[in-house]
């Protein structure tokens, strides 16, 4: 059984209470088709299940194949460290098609912070090694592609659709 | 299905295509740490994520020294369209004639299916054999093992 080998920490995006019953991780391309398609299931499924869960989101950029992704990645820490990942997170997802820089820092604008600061953050590479850290935990436990999804740290494996997810959690949240 | 070679067992050496016309022999990577990756056929599915995912880990392998080569029964022109296609930064070699030959000596070769199985060789920098696994065909191993094999080589 392959198994999530960084605990979820502080320093991670995560929505929902902490003491929930379930946790559910999610490694995540945000210029990827099938995370895109994840995206509004993950959302369903944390309406489901409400206060029993907590999503959890890491970054997985597969950058040879997704040549934006890096910098949406970034865009999203850069928003975070305002207390606006979330916002930006569901902001790149649903103009994944989309992206260029110009976006980004459109996006950025949107949430009311300076497309400047995001120019320099992106040119230095604030963000890049948190992504990075993201990227090789997951490689560390197994993420075999995107999106992954940990299920109270053990890899969900097969398919995503929302009734499979909502059947993996029911029986991680029955025998916890 | 014959089984797959183990740790402790010497790498059987073997000179494939890596290039219409280039050829690779393992031995003249003797001196560090090699990732021998068979799979199943270039442009499925499930083995452009797994090249692509060890495409985007090359770094670390790099870290390790590790010289990583995906391996085929794909000949060296399919190699070449699919390692342009995904930018792929590590060679692909054609175990092509006689078909699936070096499979069938690491004992990674599904003969009912003419093609190799998705095993994983680590072979330590003496031509050792330090690590193999073989996952189900249509399961993506991730990169996980092999990391752990390599932080796992004595230094």
């Amino acid at each position: 059984m392959t198994t999530l080998k960084i605990a979820v920490r502080p320093e991670d995006h995560a929505q929902g209470d902490e003491n929930a019953t379930c946790t559910l991780v999610e490694y995540g391309d945000y210029q990827c088709p099938h995370c895109g398609r994840a995206y509004p299931i993950v959302k369903r499924i944390q309406k489901h299940f409400g206060k029993r869960l907590r999503f959890v989101f890491r970054n997985f950029p597969l950058n040879e194949i997704h040549p934006q992704a890096e910098s949406a990645a970034e865009t999203a820490e850069f928003a975070g460290s305002h207390d606006k990942f979330w916002e930006m997170h569901d902001r790149l997802f649903e103009n994944q098609t989309r992206f260029s820089p110009i976006l980004f820092e459109e996006l950025v604008q949107g949430l009311k912070l300076d497309p400047e600061d995001l120019r320099e953050a992106l040119t230095s590479g604030e963000f890049r090694a948190h992504v990075r850290s993201d990227f090789m935990g997951g490689a560390r436990s197994g993420v075999n592609g995107t999106p992954t999804f940990f299920i109270n740290g053990q890899r969900h494996d097969g398919p995503w659709d929302y009734e499979d997810l909502v059947e993996a959690i029911e029986g991680r949240l029955a025998a916890a | 299905m014959s089984a797959i070679l183990t740790a402790g067992t010497p790498a059987p050496d073997f000179t494939l295509h890596v290039t219409p016309d280039q050829t690779l022999s393992l031995r003249e990577l003797r001196g560090k740490p090699v990732i021998l990756a068979f799979y199943p056929a270039d442009w499925s599915p499930v083995c452009g994520d797994q090249m692509g995912l060890y495409n985007e880990i090359l770094p670390e392998f790099h870290k390790h020294d590790a010289q990583l080569l995906g391996i085929s029964v794909d000949g060296v022109w399919c190699h070449e369209a699919f390692a342009k296609d995904r930018h792929y930064h590590f060679p692909l070699l054609a175990d092509f004639e006689p078909k699936g030959a070096v499979a069938q000596t690491y004992g990674a070769y599904r003969k009912q299916d003419g093609v190799s199985e998705r095993a994983l060789f680590v072979i330590d920098k003496n031509g050792v054999i330090a690590w193999s696994y073989v996952s189900p065909v249509a399961v993506n191993p991730g990169a996980d093992g092999i990391l752990q094999a390599l932080e796992d080589l004595p230094k």
